[in-house]
């Protein structure tokens, strides 16, 4: 697409078109926001937007979906970027849920991710009346996200209907919507796992220290090992805990995210690993095993 | 993958991979997403427990029997994995040591149509699926011609289930020499053409055993080292700007966001800003990709196509979200008044009469198709004259806008000669257009301004219509379509721009030299007058003397009397002789 001297390797070419959609939805939204999850792609997310409104702060806060059973070391990160890059933090839990006292130990994954994550998340967009909200899903995590646009309609109940998207061409992307209607962005859909991780060394990102090997104490916990993150884990489980070297490929709720034996300290070696591993970067999360499909029917009911 | 010895020189080499976009396009008789499932697989980017997932759904849904269906770990909906076909565009992703690939994975029925516009909207490169067995389908035509609509310049024909062929040399050889003919009629710069078997991996990542007698690379390499640089488009150095953010965090800066997308740019450059035509330079560019935490103000000097910058301008002028930034010393046309190709994506018929928002760049107009030139037929590439345009259409319209807008033809910049059409009160997307011609003028009546382009697409009909010519001889009188010319020259009449015209000498079954007739009574050397048909007066105008060709002759509608034609004969002869 260019006559230059400097070839644009496929790095720049991916940042130029994940800063092309930020700008887009800065542009033609009135209330945009941005989904932020802590992880290593939220990261990502947020290193392209400081880039995209330099030397202006972001245009758009950015929202975190608490489920109060992530990671300390999470939390703790979360909480440092917002005051070292001076961005606004909104972080949402559902009232209802805490009243319930919802334990993904006690009421399974399922019913977990939907009253803390997935209803959380409904109730965060209604209140905060956005009609935009970005999101770091990758097209190549899933098959079902293997389809979705990069502005992916949603009607009045969030609802995603998979079998009538809007078509989408080029980089012209059709940013129209009716009040009550939204759009979720997700600048990042043409990066993969090892783009993502090559992008993090390159521009020297920084991450939580969980993606990196250390030693914690883990137990197995439906056929994953999970680490002893507080006194709520079932007794009966943190009896058997013992000290290994382990690190997340994916960081989510503690109870829920399975840790893999690992001595990889450093990016490369991170790198390296996932280069020369046979199982793909979900196969630490559990909510994806409920059932076939799955990815797809929460999709449909509103989980991004 | 495996000998992985020295991470830091991997990363490095890998950090300088360029990318390439490409389309498949075949239904899934032709093995498509087998292919796609055999590239992911084969270059070992397909994860285990991918692989796992994959095993136990080829009990459920799959037709490959005991071995693993490799179209199901690319089928991606559950609903279209229990129809067993690929309903919309899916994006998959691989690399090798040199390149990143996105693949847009389409379908390829016809009902599909606008899917495959989508995917190929993006791809540099088209992989067209042929089943060795069957030779170059109607489907095969309607691809191609996609393809060749969309501006994808280089086509690999992959020639699958040569395993069903008993491996022919033969059979490829007339596959390729038949899809040869159809690429030069369509267009179609670039072609590779690739024997293989997605099903057992033949010539898709390693060379085949069974094919010896095939001496290219496979198909992975050819994509991995495919130059892509010679394409017309990539050759156009007009920089183009549109913006689409303008960035005021405070009262010192103020900069306009957007991604160059063609062209170059420099501090001192004297800039147009588009369509309201005023000029200033640039003071500052700021390439967002060098931005880092420490520094959020880090300034270049140049900056490339496909960079997203912010550029400063060194007087404080008017610019807005959908304007076009450009050099002055290269400025495209504004006009509201286009001429575009237009693929319709809706259920809902095209209504020459509706408002339509339409987005172009990063502006948003509404305007209205005023006329259909004519629709093209994507199987056969017939052109017919039609009212309205279904969902899967593809027409030559004319586009005219509310507002006149900066733009360049599709063939030289697919950003900015592209747009998108939305409907205002769905707000779907439903078309896609491309802009083949921006008017010199802005217009009030596109009718009067464009009956010489009118004519243009209907002559092209006209080339297209194969059927049969009438037998003609000299002294005849046919009506035919003169067309509509530039200046002095002659032109017709009506919807057909016919006149009717002499016979006057027959050169062959096809061509004549002919002289136009009027009927008004003319005197003068250049004239002849005469009665063909009762109270009728016709003129042979002299002047207007050409070669016809018998495809423009719509009907026979008499003869002149030898005698007539011997006086005529010799007026002609003696106004050519007095030439010095």
């Amino acid at each position: 697409m260019q006559l230059t001297k400097e070839k644009l390797t496929h790095l720049k070419q991916l940042e130029a078109e994940s800063i092309h959609i930020l700008r887009e939805v800065a542009a033609e939204f009135s209330n945009p926001v941005m989904m932020y999850s802590v992880g290593k792609d939220s990261s990502v997310m947020l290193h392209l937007a400081m880039k995209a409104f330099a030397p202006a702060k972001l245009p758009f806060p950015l929202l975190h979906v608490d489920t109060l059973w992530k990671f300390k070391e999470m939390i703790e990160f979360r909480d440092k970027r917002a005051s070292d890059l001076g961005f606004e933090l909104i972080v949402h839990s559902n009232q209802e849920g805490i009243d319930m006292d919802i334990s993904p130990f006690e009421h399974g994954s399922k019913v977990h991710t939907d009253i803390m994550k997935t209803q959380a998340l409904k109730q965060a967009l209604n209140s905060g009346g956005y009609d935009a909200v970005i999101g770091g899903a990758r097209r190549d995590e899933e098959k079902s996200r293997a389809k979705e646009r990069i502005f992916s309609f949603r009607d009045k109940h969030h609802r995603w209907d998979p079998k009538n998207q809007r078509a989408e061409l080029w980089n012209v992307y059709n940013t129209a919507i009716t009040k009550g209607e939204s759009v979720r962005v997700f600048p990042i859909s043409n990066w993969t796992e090892l783009d993502i991780w090559q992008y993090i060394y390159l521009e020297n990102i920084e991450i939580p220290s969980l993606y990196f090997a250390s030693e914690q104490e883990v137990v197995e916990y439906e056929g994953t090992k999970i680490r002893v993150d507080d006194d709520r884990i079932p007794e009966e489980l943190s009896k058997t805990a013992k000290k290994e070297m382990v690190r997340f490929r994916t960081l989510g709720c503690y109870p829920l995210t399975g840790a893999i034996n690992s001595t990889a300290t450093t990016l490369p070696e991170i790198i390296k690993e996932m280069l020369l591993s046979t199982s793909s970067e979900r196969e630490g999360r559990l909510i994806d095993k409920d059932q076939e499909g799955a990815m797809e029917l929460k999709k449909i009911e509103g989980y991004f | 993958m495996e000998n992985i010895t020295d991470i830091e020189n991997y990363l490095k080499e890998h950090e300088n991979k360029d990318m390439l976009r490409f389309l498949t396009c075949g239904s899934v008789d032709d093995g498509k997403s087998t292919l796609i499932g055999r590239l992911l697989y084969d270059s070992k980017m397909i994860f285990d427990d991918q692989l796992a997932s994959a095993e136990s759904e080829s009990k459920k849904y799959g037709t490959t029997g005991e071995k693993i269906d490799m179209a199901l770990l690319v089928d991606g909906l559950q609903s279209e994995r229990e129809q067993g076909i690929t309903i919309d565009v899916a994006y998959r992703f691989f690399a090798t040591e040199n390149r990143k690939f996105i693949i847009a994975d389409t379908p390829g029925h016809e009902q599909y149509t606008r899917n495959m516009v989508t995917g190929a909207s993006t791809a540099d490169v088209a992989i067209i699926l042929i089943d060795a067995r069957k030779g170059i389908l109607t489907q095969t035509r309607r691809h191609s011609f996609i393809v060749s609509l969309l501006g994808i310049e280089h086509v690999i024909v992959a020639i699958n289930k040569m395993d069903l062929v008993e491996y022919s040399e033969e059979t490829f050889n007339e596959i390729s020499k038949a899809y040869g003919e159809l690429a030069t009629e369509l267009g179609i710069k670039n072609t590779y053409y690739m024997p293989v078997s997605a099903l057992d991996g033949d010539n898709v990542v390693d060379k085949s055993t069974n094919m010896p007698w095939f001496k290219e690379k496979p198909l992975l390499s050819l994509l991995d080292t495919m130059q892509l640089e010679t394409s017309d488009y990539q050759l156009v150095t007009n920089f183009r700007f549109p913006v689409q953010y303008v960035n005021r965090p405070n009262l010192n800066f103020r900069g306009f966001c957007g991604t160059i997308t063609a062209g170059s740019v420099k501090v001192g450059d004297e800039i147009t800003i588009l369509p309201s035509g005023k000029t200033t330079t640039v003071k500052s560019i700021v390439n967002a990709g060098d931005i880092t935490e420490v520094d959020r103000e880090v300034t270049t000097q140049e900056a490339y196509a496909s960079m997203a910058i912010t550029l400063t301008t060194q007087e404080e002028v008017d610019i807005s979200r959908g304007d076009m930034i450009v050099h002055t010393a290269s400025l495209p046309r504004v006009s509201n008044s286009l001429k575009v190709m237009l693929v319709w994506m809706d259920e809902k018929p095209m209504d020459t009469q509706r408002t339509y928002d339409m987005k172009v760049a990063t502006t948003v107009v509404s305007g209205v198709f005023e006329h259909i030139n004519y629709r093209v037929d994507v199987n056969t590439y017939k052109r017919t004259k039609v009212e309205t345009l279904e969902l899967n259409d593809i027409a030559s319209c004319k586009m005219l806008l509310t507002r006149p807008i900066a733009a360049d033809s599709y063939k030289t910049n697919k950003q900015t000669g592209s747009f998108i059409v939305v409907d205002r009160v769905s707000n779907n997307t439903v078309g896609a257009g491309m802009i083949v011609d921006v008017s010199k003028r802005e217009s009030e009546n596109i009718r009067e301004e464009n009956i010489f382009n009118i004519w243009n697409d209907k002559k092209q009909i006209i080339h297209n219509n194969n059927e049969k010519y009438i037998k003609f001889r000299e002294r005849d009188i046919l009506f035919l379509s003169v067309g509509q010319n530039i200046g002095y020259e002659q032109y017709g009449k009506g919807d057909e721009f016919l006149r009717p015209v002499l016979v006057y000498k027959k050169f062959n079954s096809r061509t004549f030299l002919g002289i136009p007739l009027s009927s008004k009574e003319k005197s003068g050397s250049y004239y002849f007058s005469f009665n063909y048909t009762k109270d009728t007066i016709s003129t042979a105008n002299f002047s207007q003397m050409k070669t016809f060709d018998i495809k423009r002759v719509k009907y026979r509608s008499g003869y002149i009397k030898a005698p007539e034609f011997e006086k005529l004969s010799k007026k002609l002869i003696k106004l050519l002789e007095i030439t010095p």
